[in-house]
């Protein structure tokens, strides 16, 4: 393949762009969904037809964004055939099972329960059609399981071993696959931060209502539920983020120090609260690391070891093998010249075991399958050709991981506030700096979640599986053009479909405000 | 349990995922119907009939693929990765597909309804041939090798390779495409008797019925027309792990030596006349669609024994006879089938509830004075 490079970076651009389409419409289909349920569950105790109304409002809306949802989900799975086919193949036996269960388990839950939520309304009794709305967002959550257990084991891969025979991972313990913590850090984090962007969406346009002086009460009303999800998301999201960053500093520190734009790394290790990085820094030379930096001390410490005084290593430690002991001593551990050494032999013994077994020379098989078992933690390091290789792109996961934390904080701010006037003081939601606040959230919260997943995906290369393949050798045999098509085909897709969404949805929005809630069948 | 049950046991869900969404492809035969000429309130009433079942079809696409990618995932890396062109066509249409039945009336869609609704004319004819087309290469082959040491090689690291078109060539194959015209007959067949079941209206129930009949009566020809062509094809036997050899008459054989398969493809033929036929002379009959599908089911079923069983390749190389694909070659291992295989403990309760929720929603029917969705 004269042009792998090519290859693989149009599938990378490809894949990029159809998961953050994706994520564009899944969060707000996780957290609308509990809304909705929350809305109908009134309704269904009390009759009342404006919570009726409000309920087939938010549905609507609901529907619209569940549509690209789903058009981008299809894309996403069968790239990993199409695009990333060596994956596929390396890795089927233990990844493709989630995907599997993902399918039955979810999907066929959502699709069937979302049309009885729809179109059921009088077909079927109020109490099966709550069940229904209630069925759909669990749907939802156990879908978002099942694909964050898949990504979390690309992000640390446990639970299988290397077969030589087929030159492929098979998976021996299905359990560690489904419960690592990196799963159960990952499933929370996305689910409730889905619940965060629903609440401040559902917050923002009802504020909307309010600016325009329209259905007052079925704003107030939205607004109660949606800030109580919100806020209940917030919490659940700032919990299993604290969980994740303590899962990177342990299996990816390459990524957390990516994320912090750290070289040299310490104890009582500072954090970057805000900075601007040096674009020409290099790892392993002297320039400084920031052009402009404000720092917590010992923040980072505290955030990857939950100790003050613990050891978080920077690119520079990582690449030479240096770590600190907590008793403050400096200590040799593995250099990535060292893992990429060790790489080649294993490939080298993969190499000789693939010769003897199409010889049928069991003993030099057995012989090189020990060896290749010796090495094949650094398996994919045989791939690099220099540490260097090994780093991500620091500039976009600082930045990323930044925007999110610094997002996230001022959303905090906006739920605290948004809570208290919606129980206590209604006519702070009334103010126009709040209404004005309330709005531009709506934007924040979307950029804080795709900064997210760039955060985590980004800062994962040159990976595709977490020391075991890098991209390069992930993919498939195709030309560069060919991915380059489609990636604009894509493009120009989804770009006209989410135009044709914002229009529908904001045509929706002004007919909402002209609605009159109280008294809608 | 043993691999090779449990192979077996995949390749029989497997073809029951298949058979079920061929069968729900009506959906994408009655989207082929929007630009016939049927008056405003038909084409209304055609929208909400297949708009309550249009996720069904997707969604079990999807977990068609998905239950592929597990259980033999090299299929999944062979042929999605080589035949691109292909399912990127097939992905496109779908990605149409869903977002169109939601926007089509909705004010402020910027395209129009018309649009939407040439997206949903697309879908239902590149998803019927197209879908067509992928499952003839695993009669008619298609070209490609598969060299595992590949892998090591840091210049050209893919293990599985295709003719440079990727998958246009499979398209272009008249045998492949035999197979698509004939699902998209199938599909219309199935639509029209589908709505006739859903849609309480008499004039447009007539209709239907002309359009089962003349739909149903193209079907069958291609359908034997198919049908002789698959019985004299060659096909790759597997006899011993690494070689394939090219025997005559391979399917034929097949039909002889999986003769339950055979008994089970004959009832399904004759459900599938009994459903168009007694459609086309009972005038108030309206069940076709129960005899039509179920055949369909068992039809489908049956091939993909005839493809994947007896030792045969389901997925023959054209280039290099040992590349090709059976289901002994290409499955996930024991543990992992095993873990699947108590996964699919629970599909007869997700069967149970689609079932549920369908009865539930046909209670009522379609009628002309229902607004579209
Ligand atoms: C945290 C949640 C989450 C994440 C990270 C992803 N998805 Fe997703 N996906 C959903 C949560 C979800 C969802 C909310 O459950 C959707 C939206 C519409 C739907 O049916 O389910 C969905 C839809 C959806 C569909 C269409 C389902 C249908 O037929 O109804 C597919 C095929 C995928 N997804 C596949 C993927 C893949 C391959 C992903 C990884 C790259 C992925 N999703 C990331
Ligand atoms: C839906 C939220 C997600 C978003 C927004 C997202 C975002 C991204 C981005 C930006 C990249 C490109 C990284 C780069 O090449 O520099 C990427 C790559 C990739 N992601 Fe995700 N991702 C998401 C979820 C997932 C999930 C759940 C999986 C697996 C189950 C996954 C698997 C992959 C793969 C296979 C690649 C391509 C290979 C690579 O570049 O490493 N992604 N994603
Ligand atoms: C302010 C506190 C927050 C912290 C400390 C935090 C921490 C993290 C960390 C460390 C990751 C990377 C995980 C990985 O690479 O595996 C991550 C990813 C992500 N973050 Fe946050 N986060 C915070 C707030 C938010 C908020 C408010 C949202 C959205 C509303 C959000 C959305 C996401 C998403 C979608 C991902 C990718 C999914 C994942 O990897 O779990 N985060 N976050």
């Amino acid at each position: 393949m004269e042009n792998l490079v090519e290859v693989v970076d149009w599938s990378r651009w490809q894949f990029a762009l159809t998961a953050m389409y994706h994520w564009l419409f899944v969060p707000l289909t996780l957290g609308i969904s509990v809304i909705i349920g929350i809305m109908e569950t009134i309704y269904y105790r009390t009759r009342s037809r404006r919570w009726l109304a409000i309920t087939k409002f938010w549905m609507t809306l609901f529907g619209i964004n569940f549509a690209l949802g789903v058009a981008t989900g299809i894309i996403l799975e069968f790239e990993f055939g199409t695009n990333w086919s060596n994956y596929s193949w390396f890795v089927g036996d233990i990844f493709g099972a989630p995907l599997a269960i993902e399918g039955l388990l979810a999907f066929f839950m959502e699709s069937t329960f979302i049309a009885v939520m729809f179109f059921g309304w009088n077909k079927v009794s109020p109490r099966f059609h709550l069940a229904a709305t209630w069925l759909t967002a669990i749907g939802a959550s156990i879908s978002a399981l099942w694909i964050l257990i898949a990504n979390a084991w690309m992000q640390h891969p446990v639970g299988m071993e290397f077969d030589p025979a087929q030159m492929r991972n098979v998976m021996d313990d299905f359990w560690a696959v489904v419960l690592s913590p990196v799963a159960i850090h990952k499933f929370f984090h996305a689910v409730m931060s889905g619940w965060v962007l629903s609440g401040v969406f559902v917050t923002g346009i009802s504020a909307w209502f309010m600016l325009r002086r329209r259905n007052h009460a079925m704003a107030i009303s939205s607004i109660k539920v949606a800030s109580a999800v919100g806020a209940i998301g917030m919490l659940g999201t700032l919990w299993s983020g604290d969980g994740s960053a303590v899962d990177v500093a342990r299996v990816q520190p390459m990524k957390l120090a990516a994320m912090e734009g750290l070289y040299d790394g310490s104890c009582r290790q500072a954090i970057s609260a805000f900075g601007i990085l040096n674009p020409d820094k290099k790892p392993g030379d002297d320039k400084p690391a920031f052009l402009f930096n404000i720092s917590i001390p010992a923040g980072l410490s505290i955030l990857a070891t939950h100790s003050v005084d613990g050891f978080v290593p920077g690119i520079n430690d990582l690449i030479e093998g240096r770590a600190v002991t907590p008793a403050g001593d400096t200590v040799k551990t593995e250099s990535y010249a060292q893992r990429i050494a060790a790489g080649q032999r294993a490939q080298n013994a993969l190499r000789r075991y693939d010769a003897a077994r199409k010889e049928g020379d069991t003993a030099a098989m057995t012989q090189a399958a020990a060896e290749l078992k010796a090495d094949f933690d650094n398996f994919g390091y045989g791939y690099l050709q220099s540490p260097a290789q090994a780093v991500p792109p620091v500039a976009v996961t600082y930045y990323a991981f930044h925007i999110m934390v610094i997002a996230g904080g001022f959303l905090c701010l906006v739920l605290a506030l948004t809570l208290w006037g919606a129980f206590r003081r209604h006519d702070l939601l009334t103010k126009r700096w709040y209404i004005l606040t309330a709005i531009a959230s709506i934007p924040v919260v979307w950029i804080c979640s795709e900064a997210g997943w760039v955060t985590a995906e980004v800062g994962r290369q040159p990976w595709i599986i977490e020391g075991l393949m890098p991209v390069q050798a992930a993919v498939s045999d195709i030309s560069a053009a060919s991915v380059q098509t489609t990636f604009w085909m894509f493009a120009a897709v989804f770009t006209a479909f989410l135009a044709a969404e914002i229009c529908i949805m904001t045509r929706q929005l002004r007919k909402g405000a002209e609605t009159d809630f109280e008294n809608e069948k | 349990m043993e691999l090779e049950y449990l192979q077996n046991y995949w390749w029989l869900l497997i073809a029951v995922l298949g058979s079920l969404l061929v069968f729900l492809l009506f959906v994408q035969g009655g989207q082929t119907m929007l630009f016939q000429r049927f008056t405003e309130s038909q084409r209304t009433m055609i929208i909400s009939s297949l708009g309550k079942k249009w996720e069904l079809t997707f969604t079990t696409l999807v977990v068609f693929g998905g239950a592929f990618f597990a259980s033999f995932p090299l299929f999944y890396s062979t042929s999605f990765g080589g035949a691109y062109w292909l399912w990127m066509l097939i992905l496109f249409s779908f990605v149409l597909q869903a977002v169109s039945y939601e926007f089509r009336r909705k004010p402020g869609n910027i395209f129009g309804t018309r649009t939407y609704d040439a997206f949903l004319l697309i879908n239902g004819c590149a998803g019927c041939i197209l879908l067509g087309v992928a499952v003839g290469m695993m009669f008619f082959g298609a070209e490609f090798t598969v060299n595992m040491g590949n892998i090591l090689d840091h210049g050209s690291p893919v293990i599985s390779r295709w003719a440079p078109t990727h998958g246009l060539e499979a398209i272009l194959c008249w045998k492949n495409l035999l197979l698509g015209v004939t699902v998209l007959m199938l599909a219309r067949t199935l639509a029209s008797l589908y709505m006739l079941n859903d849609i309480a209206d008499d004039a447009f129930g007539a209709r239907l019925r002309r359009q089962a009949t003349i739909n149903g009566a193209v079907f069958v020809v291609l359908f034997l027309a198919f049908l002789a062509v698959l019985l004299t094809q060659r096909g790759l036997t597997q006899t011993d792990p690494d070689t394939f050899r090219w025997t005559e008459y391979k399917y034929l054989h097949n039909a002889i030596d999986l003769w339950p398969a055979t008994i089970a493809f004959a009832a399904g033929v004759a459900a599938v006349l009994w459903g168009i036929g007694a459609t086309a002379c009972r005038k108030a009959w309206r069940g076709g669609i129960w005899w039509a599908g179920a055949g369909t089911i068992l039809v489908v079923i049956s091939l993909f024994c005839y493809a994947g069983f007896n030792s045969t390749a389901y997925y023959p190389s054209l280039l290099d006879a040992s590349s090709s694909l059976s289901i002994r070659n290409s499955s996930s291992t024991e543990f992992t089938l095993t873990v699947m295989s108590w996964v699919s403990v629970i599909v007869p309760f997700v069967a149970a509830y689609i079932i549920a929720a369908w009865r539930k929603m046909d209670s009522v029917k379609v009628t002309a004075t229902d607004s579209a969705h």
